[in-house]
């Protein structure tokens, strides 16, 4: 590697030079990222926080992709940042690092944020390094006003608010992210260098009512960028044979744990699910026993979940796996132990033998209308 | 020519017994083991395979901590790694991941030139997996992350590897040197074997002075990020609990209920 180079420091410059805020809007294929409109959602939350003339920006990276503009648009970018050539095709750290770098040094943002996936999580930190400046990593909730923070505090934290000033403007964008495995969550500020950068979990941010036909600037970046430039070859890009799971996108979701006592436990789960128009989760222990595939894990290293209803069968509820479900409206859990963690944060706790209650659950499932019915004129 | 291989790995607090106070949201060190990164014993495993093959390989461990992060020098050496350096000093204290980078890039450029560089992906406590790439970036050497299989050409030089995405993989070769974050799905890390504690293998303790890094670009201070508050979640109040003389009975029960709330 080269020689050894004169270590820089943060960039102080003039901090207000900062303007906009930036979402990466990560395509693969051609295809945008949900997590992409999730942002570009939240960017707006942030956006009106900030002043009236902040905007935000999707900033498209690849190869023919002029298509992409208007799903950012329909979803509420106000501006597209387009930045295209043959070499930047298919995602790799060097090219992306090196286009999207130079272009934050020439339109300076404000703010950028990238989805938390495989590839924003090995891009930002690289763009962050090269721009030296902080990065907050894989964050749950964003703020700019005080105000609006504390009202999240309030709502959803142990913090005490009591030394939090509501018309602080000084500490810039809040953003907070779990740590230790989802014991402790930390808001962190990067008050001194700009952009200020994070990387955001996919599942958490809320997309905007789509707006077909929506329109907006486009600015085409001419990114300066050579073979040389690039230093790994990727050879192929493999997607695994088996279905794809879209556990973030699920209603409801039905997950199974080690409480199956074995794989073909999954059978009844997949039963389940199905009759309850539900995808089919799990926890790490259930995968690590080779009862099912990585990809349908739940938890702080599997997928963030947010659905509807999340049926908890045979899962203890280690913080690992609540880090990745917590947030879902409404949790059921089927456990035969009263006192499992999983009980704590269930909306609905059904204590007993998962083998005995979900074939009920699945016989009586289409009759809950009725059964509701008859429960309220009872009532009445 | 040996192969040169260096390791980054971190010192944590187990997080599956850790526990937080409440009040202060601070953690509650007392009694809580303190582990190897389980990413980055798979990391070192990866190294320790290239050196059970090619058994001139050179394998440097090095960790930025307190001094009892000495442990884990010895429990990688234990493994069979060659050297352990320890970096220790109050300068560096408190530095997020930009400055964590800034003194393992000055540390790695003290030990010298590379073939590979391994990390984990992430570590348990900090859980940002951003040291691996900001510090590929100061060394200005390639990357690849996510690392779930990992093969050394003949050569020395060529590395193909599969780097694990959301929904597949993706097949890349680069040239040495590198650096790489290994994953879990990469390989079982070996256990210790005594023996290997006594032969002569090295461990040093290098301050900030040793590595020549400069302070203003290390520690809390020089930090771009700073902890604005820290705390644990909200308890959510307890729930219903649904209950019934048969299971038919709690399955209707359970169905009401979820009625009720207008979520089926
Ligand atoms: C760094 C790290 C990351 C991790 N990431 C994740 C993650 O992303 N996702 C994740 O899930 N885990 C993760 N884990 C693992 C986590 O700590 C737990 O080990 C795991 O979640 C436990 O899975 P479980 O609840 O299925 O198993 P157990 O904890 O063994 O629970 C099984 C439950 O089934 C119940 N049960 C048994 N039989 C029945 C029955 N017949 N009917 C009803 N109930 C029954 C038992 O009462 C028990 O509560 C991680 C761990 C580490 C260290
Ligand atoms: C609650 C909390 C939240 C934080 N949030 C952020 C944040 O959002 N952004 C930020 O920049 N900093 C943050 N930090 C600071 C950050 O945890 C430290 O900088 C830490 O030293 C490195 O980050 P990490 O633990 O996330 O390591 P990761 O980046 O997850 O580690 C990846 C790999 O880098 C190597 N590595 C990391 N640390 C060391 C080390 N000390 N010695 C040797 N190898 C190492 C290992 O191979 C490891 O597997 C936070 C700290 C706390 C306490």
């Amino acid at each position: 590697f080269g020689a050894i180079k004169e270590v820089q420091t943060g960039e102080t410059a003039d901090l207000s030079d900062y303007k906009h805020i930036w979402v990466f809007a990560e395509q693969r294929k051609g295809k945008l990222m949900n997590v992409a409109l999730e942002l570009i959602g939240e960017g707006h939350r942030l956006a009106n926080e900030i002043s009236a003339d902040t905007q935000v920006c999707a900033v498209l990276v690849g190869n023919k992709i002029d298509h992409l503009a208007a799903e950012c648009f329909a979803y509420g970018a106000d501006k597209v940042i387009m930045i295209q050539d043959p070499l930047l095709e298919q995602y790799t750290t060097d090219g992306y690092t090196k286009v999207i770098t130079d272009a934050i040094h020439e339109m300076k943002p404000e703010i950028v944020l990238y989805g938390a996936t495989h590839i924003g999580r090995d891009l930002a930190p690289r763009i962050a390094a090269r721009c030296n400046t902080g990065l907050t990593a894989d964050c749950t909730r964003l703020d700019v006003k005080v105000s609006s923070y504390i009202e999240f505090a309030k709502k959803k934290t142990t913090l005490d608010i009591s030394t939090l000033d509501p018309e602080d403007t000084s500490t810039g964008i809040k953003q907070t992210r779990p740590a230790f495995g989802g014991n402790l969550m930390a808001t962190i500020i990067c008050p001194n260098t700009r952009p200020q950068m994070s990387t955001v979990r996919p599942g958490v941010m809320q997309k905007r009512e789509k707006v077909e036909g929506a329109t907006g600037e486009i600015v085409t970046y001419k990114p300066t960028i050579a073979k040389s430039d690039i230093h790994i070859d990727v050879v192929d890009v493999v997607k695994s044979a088996k279905e794809l799971v879209s556990l973030t996108d699920a209603d409801i979701i039905c997950s199974g744990g080690r409480g199956l006592g074995d794989a073909s436990g999954f059978k009844l789960i997949q039963e389940f699910a199905d009759k309850v128009g539900g995808v089919v989760g799990s926890s790490r222990a259930a995968v690590d026993a080779g009862w099912i595939d990585q990809s349908h894990q739940v938890g702080q290293t599997g997928t963030t979940v947010k659905p509807k209803i999340y049926f908890a069968c045979g899962i203890s509820g280690a913080i690992q796996h609540l880090a990745g479900m917590q947030t879902s409206d409404y949790i059921v859990a089927i456990n035969k132990d009263a006192d499992c963690p999983m009980m704590e944060v269930a909306d609905f706790c059904i204590v007993g033998d998962l083998y005995k209650v979900i074939p009920q659950i699945i016989a009586e499932w289409d009759k809950a209308e009725d059964l509701h019915d008859a429960a309220t004129r009872k009532e009445a | 020519m040996a192969f040169k291989i260096i390791v980054c790995a971190k010192q944590v607090p187990d997080t599956n017994v850790i526990k937080i106070n409440p009040k202060t949201g601070t953690l509650i060190r007392e009694g809580v083991p303190s582990i190897l990164n389980h990413d980055d014993a798979n990391a070192l495993e990866e190294a320790l395979k290239i050196k059970d093959q090619y058994p001139d390989t050179h394998i440097t461990v090095i960790t930025m901590g307190p001094p009892q992060a000495n442990d884990l020098l010895f429990e990688c050496i234990a493994m069979g790694a060659d050297d352990g350096i320890l970096v220790s000093d109050r300068a560096v204290g408190g530095s997020d991941t930009w400055a964590t980078s800034n003194t393992l890039e000055a540390a790695v450029r003290k030990v010298g030139d590379f073939d590979l560089l391994w990390c984990g992906r992430q570590a348990i406590d900090g859980d940002t997996a951003q040291v691996g790439p900001q510090l590929a970036e100061k060394l200005g050497v390639p990357q690849v992350t996510y690392v779930q299989e990992f093969e050394l050409d003949k050569d020395m030089k060529t590395i193909t590897v599969k780097r694990q995405m959301e929904d597949g993989y993706e097949l890349i070769k680069l040239q040495t040197p590198c650096m790489l974050t290994a994953i879990k799905e990469l390989n079982s890390p070996r256990y210790m074997y005594m023996s290997g504690i006594f032969a002569d293998k090295t461990m040093k303790t290098w301050n900030a002075k040793d590595i020549e890094v400069d302070l203003n670009t290390v520690g809390l201070e020089a930090s771009p990020t700073n902890v604005f508050r820290s705390f644990t979640p909200a308890p959510k109040g307890k729930g219903i609990v649904i209950t019934g003389d048969t299971e038919k009975e709690i399955a209707d029960n359970l169905l009401v209920n979820l009625k009720e709330k207008q979520v089926i």
